[in-house]
């Protein structure tokens, strides 16, 4: 007994006496200002989806490191140093992200994170990110949290048009060109879906009322079945039909309107408007004819399209980047996450580019937030300029209108500029 | 007390006391991040060891707890966010809600054995995201709910993780006892009884409809409290936090922790917590082109098969069984030594060899 | 307010149509978990994903190696019922006899890891996956029915028939119900109950491939494309009865046209056609265990 005694008291001196060495090893760690910066590389980080459910979005990553490594390898770096970007896998459940984001900004070290996906996912490390003053910048989605919560959040930006003004551009047109229509929408049943709608009924302003006729929802986790939706839409009598999906159920809902001889005219959400997707239902459809004149908005290139862009500089780089670095990205531009994925990697750099030698987090951010002023963007639209300024933190606020032709979209007018509205 | 403590093994205290001091040094040594993980890791071993009474003990499958964490989450968000209340308050109510949320559960269920219980608490799991997505104006909805992160109260010298951690394990060493004399107690005899066959426990006098519904309620208990804890950590809540994931973990972290075992939950919450955090870093991995990184499902998957086929009983289990082979080793070694007129009157090692797979004596660990 | 452009009865009849469409495609996977729990008295989990991976299969057939539809088709329901006998003898036959919690987490585990093998090889970007039947709809008065659903409606009786004369006509099927319900016995009968259970797996497989074939058309080819199926599915196998086949296809329809009227007429319905799920679910086995078709089967003691 008293052995048995010693021997634990002998155990528990040694396991204090290892934990007393860690213990000191630690607080003799300093802080360091340019966290994330050496001099010959910059460490970047970003939570994405690379597993579950939304794992598609994983393109974006793809074709943004693509772009760094060619920045890497072709062009020497950023002003002399190589861009080391680290994801995080949170699987695109905001239960997951704010231990990703502490790993990334305790164990990687990163100097700030970029492209982070999601909105719940990005909503749910704002506080994090912003109480340790590391900037969270042009996170991958369309909500307009970011630009509006700016005063409170100053550490946080987004980067696509968001889609509140995505609606208020296709009631614009709508108001222009089809003032009697009656609406009937078709949206998912969360903040991307409500935030078209609620876009859609600021543009239609007074006549948001009259003009939306009937509205139907689904979630995101449901299958992908839209026939009841569409049977409740149809029923409506409505003419115009306002599809906010992701690509599945987009497709699926505009076909079962097909099939029920339903021909209303057709908008929809950019998300969706993947030319991948809707050469597939023209395929199974069997003729464009149903689709052709489909609106829906784009601020990207869509490499697909080569009579438009074959002979493009900056999609040539994109066929160039994603052959060599792609990592799986289509250089066709078949998947359209590769593409936005290195523009918005396009901005990160030139970011990163225009803080020179200071690279410190606050001159980072007061780059992004306030004084962007970006043009020559590879794949954006020419005439497209990625700005913030002191009261306008949305970094792009301009689209193009396109409709469904055969077998790919055709911008038509002119280039939209909804900053301010 | 010199001769309780006595009896008890060498092994236990030295567990014990090495345990004790780990979790009093880890904070010490680990940065922000890891703590934040082991903050988590003690929810998840609360919300573990629920599903333990209800599955392993009282042989109740369940793939929806995740459902329960979801109460206990939301009454801690909605308290927090909107009435003020301290979290401290919400930890305690969130377990209570979810407990008698459980045991309503737990009265339809009475009906439902084996498969369809399984599938009915699928169903239940799918359920919850799409549940709390349509009650926005109550739940907050898609936006979520964000909270403050929990302060260490003045005077403390500690970061906000290292609070975290220590409120969280505290709760789980505490929460550990009763789940510790349930199962010593009548209770707990009472659902092993149960499991093992319920004609012969109602043939014995057990009422069955009592203490399956009271196993639904003490293990939504412990997962609302988890889902509590869970939600002040993470200080964000969402539906999305509630996929069928969050169930099929905890029952993963209970069957390859060890199920029926009563240390397995801690094996079970630190695998689910670091597990895909290891899995990531495997990203060196690849196969030509290919790489397996990000694919902890495919991992996941294997090492649910492997463990479910070499040990039923988790790695608590394996961890008992080799104890036991140590054991006979060293009797064995001790009987050679002394010689055999003097052997100490012990079962032959073939009799300990023979405990069944699965053996149902807990009462040492 | 404006003139509804239909009239309520015309918009009833059409939802109950397409609901009717819809069912069939959860009839055509509830076919397949019955098989499997008739096999072996356990619903598999991972039903759907080997479905799914099947499915993949045959668009690989289809857009790598220029089958027709019906070429792959055919090498894909043989290439499943050869997946499922091997899934079985490899990972469920070291499991025979094990507890139902056992049986569920292989389940569970072989779920997580076809779907993890389909993600790696082919990607999460969705794919259109043309079926045989052109996209064109039948009318009649007012009502649309598209020839896709008809097909799918039309593929799943024919199922039907062939499992139900499988196991009614056939020594075949006999031998599989006795191999399942009273394995001893039958093994003194001279039954290899092991191999009936594979072949309950390999069956279960291919219909479950075919049942992917048919619905990918319409919810478009991607790793996650049955899970939002599986469970309703499951509703309808359990509202069926689920050791019963007919039972999984009117179990079937009646789960679609519910979930087409719910979405419908109940405001909010069309959110909660998951939970709506699990009240079917729930209720069935509250209330009449054996579902619609199936028998109350005591237990030995």
């Amino acid at each position: 007994m008293i052995r048995s005694l010693r021997v634990l008291a002998g155990l528990a001196a040694l396991t204090l006496a290892v934990v007393a060495c860690g213990a000191q090893q630690s607080s003799t760690q300093q802080a360091k200002t340019d966290v994330g910066v050496t001099k010959d590389t910059i460490t970047i980080g970003g939570t994405f989806p690379a597993s579950g459910t939304a794992s598609f979005y994983y393109s974006v990553y793809k074709g943004a490191n693509a772009y760094f490594q060619y920045i890497n390898t072709e062009k020497g770096g950023v002003n002399g140093r190589k861009i080391n970007y680290i994801i995080a896998d949170d699987a695109y459940n905001p239960a997951n992200t704010p231990a990703k984001a502490r790993e990334l900004v305790q164990e990687n070290k990163v100097f700030l994170t970029y492209g982070d996906l999601g909105t719940p996912t990005n909503l749910a490390v704002r506080d994090y990110y912003n109480s340790q003053q590391v900037p969270q910048l042009y996170v991958f989605t369309g909500s307009s949290h970011w630009g509006a919560d700016y005063s409170q959040y100053p550490w946080t930006l987004g980067w696509q048009p968001d889609y509140i003004t995505e609606g208020k551009i296709y009631a614009q047109y709508i108001l222009q060109n089809e003032p009697t229509d009656k609406i009937a929408i078709l949206f998912q049943n969360d903040d991307y879906g409500k935030d078209y709608v609620n876009g859609l009924r600021q543009g239609l302003g007074s006549k948001a009322d009259s003009m939306i006729v009937e509205t139907a929802t689904y979630n995101a986790g449901d299958p992908t079945d839209m026939s009841s939706q569409v049977n409740k839409l149809k029923a409506s009598g409505a003419n115009t039909f306002y599809v906010v999906a992701i690509p599945g159920q987009a497709a699926n809902a505009i076909t079962n309107a097909v099939k029920t001889g339903w021909k209303p005219k057709l908008y929809l959400n950019n998300v969706a408007a993947s030319t991948a997707t809707w050469r597939g239902v023209t395929a199974q459809l069997g003729s464009s004819a149903a689709l052709d004149g489909m609106i829906s908005t784009l601020f990207l290139k869509d490499p697909l399209d080569t009579a438009k862009w074959g002979s493009d500089a900056g999609v040539k780089l994109f066929h160039d980047v994603m052959t060599k670095y792609g990592q799986g990205c289509d250089p066709t531009g078949a998947d359209a996450f590769c593409v936005s994925g290195m523009a918005s990697a396009y901005t990160m750099v030139e970011t990163l580019r225009a803080a020179g030698q200071e690279l410190t987090r606050k001159h980072i951010m007061d780059i992004a937030c306030c004084s962007l002023n970006q043009t020559g963007n590879p794949l954006l639209l020419p005439g497209i300029v990625v700005k913030t300024t002191k009261t306008d933190h949305f970094p792009i606020q301009q689209e193009q209108l396109e409709k469904w032709q055969t077998d790919h979209f055709v911008p038509f007018g002119n280039l939209i500029d909804a900053r301010g509205k | 007390m010199r001769r309780a403590l006595a009896t008890l093994p060498l092994w236990t205290m030295i567990i014990a006391v090495l345990g004790l001091v780990a979790l009093i040094g880890i904070p010490l040594i680990t940065d922000s991040f890891q703590t934040f993980q082991f903050a988590n890791v003690a929810a998840f071993v609360i919300a573990i060891i629920g599903l333990n009474l209800l599955t392993g003990y009282s042989g109740q499958i369940s793939l929806g707890n995740g459902a329960f964490m979801a109460v206990g989450g939301y009454t801690t968000a909605i308290m927090a966010h909107r009435l003020g209340a301290s979290y401290a308050l919400t930890i305690p109510l969130g377990g209570l809600i979810a407990g008698v949320f459980g045991f309503l559960i737990g009265i339809p269920a009475l009906r439902l054995r084996g498969i369809y219980l399984a599938l009915a608490t699928f169903a239940l799991a799918l359920s919850v995201t799409p549940v709390l997505n349509n009650f926005d104006t109550f739940t907050g909805g898609h936006v979520g709910i964000n909270l403050k992160p929990a302060q260490p109260p003045l005077g403390l010298d500690l970061s906000n993780e290292q609070w975290l951690y220590f409120v969280g394990w505290a709760i789980a060493g505490l929460l550990f006892v009763p789940a510790a004399l349930l199962l010593h107690s009548r209770t707990g005899r009472a659902w092993m009884a149960i499991r093992d066959s319920e004609t012969a426990a109602t043939a014995n006098g057990v009422n069955i409809a009592f203490y399956k519904t009271l196993a639904f309620g003490v293990s939504a208990f412990y997962a609302g409290v988890a889902g509590s804890l869970q939600i002040i950590n993470t200080a964000y809540i969402n539906p999305d936090n509630y996929s069928l994931g969050l169930s099929l973990s905890l029952l993963i972290g209970l069957v390859v922790g060890g199920l029926g075992s009563i240390w397995g939950p801690v094996l079970g919450g630190l695998l689910v917590v670091w597990l895909p955090y290891f899995a990531e870093k495997a990203s060196g991995l690849h196969l030509g082109s290919v790489s397996f990184g990000g694919k902890p499902d495919i991992g996941f998957g294997l090492l649910l098969i492997v463990i479910v086929f070499f040990a039923q009983d988790g790695l608590a289990g394996l961890v008992r069984r080799g104890m036991a082979r140590y054991r006979v080793l060293r009797t064995r070694f001790r009987v050679e030594e002394i010689g055999a007129a003097q052997a100490p009157a012990v079962a032959s090692p073939d009799a300990l060899e023979e405990l069944p797979v699965g053996e149902r004596d807990h009462i040492r660990t | 307010m404006e003139l509804a452009a239909v009239s309520f009865g015309q918009s009833l009849a059409q939802q109950v149509v397409s609901g009717i469409a819809s069912g069939a495609v959860y009839a055509s996977l509830a076919l397949a978990l019955v098989l499997i729990y008739r096999a072996m008295d356990v619903a598999n989990f991972a039903q759907g994903e080997m479905a799914m991976f099947a499915t993949f299969v045959a668009y690989t057939l289809i857009t790598q190696f220029h089958l027709s539809f019906f070429a792959a088709f055919a090498l894909t329901v043989v290439i499943a019922f050869a997946g499922g006998f091997a899934i079985e003898r490899v990972m469920i036959r070291p499991f025979e006899g094990s507890s139902v919690l056992t049986l569920v987490i292989v389940t569970l585990g072989l779920f997580s890891i076809i779907n993890g093998l389909a993600g790696l090889i082919w990607g999460y970007v969705f794919k259109t996956f043309s079926g045989p039947f052109s996209t064109n709809s039948i009318q009649f008065s007012g009502v649309y029915l598209g020839i896709q659903d008809l097909g799918v409606i039309a593929v799943t009786l024919v199922v039907l028939s062939l499992v139900f004369a499988l196991f009614r006509f056939t020594k075949l099927g006999l031998a599989m119900r006795a191999a399942a319900l009273y394995p001893e016995s039958s093994r003194l009968l001279g039954v290899r109950t092991s191999r009936m259970l594979a072949l309950g797996w390999g069956l279960s497989a291919s219909v479950g491939a075919v049942s992917g074939m048919m619905i990918a058309p319409i919810v478009y080819l991607d790793p996650n494309m049955m899970q939002s199926v599986l469970l309703f599915a499951f509703a309808a196998a359990v509202l069926g009865g689920i050791e019963s086949p007919l039972g999984a296809v009117v179990g079937g329809v009646m789960v679609g046209v519910l979930l087409a009227l719910v979405g419908t007429y109940i405001p909010g319905g069309q959110n909660l056609r998951t939970p709506f799920a699990l009240l079917v679910i729930v209720a069935v086995l509250l209330f009449r265990p054996a579902g619609l078709f199936g028998r109350i089967e005591a237990k030995r003691v």
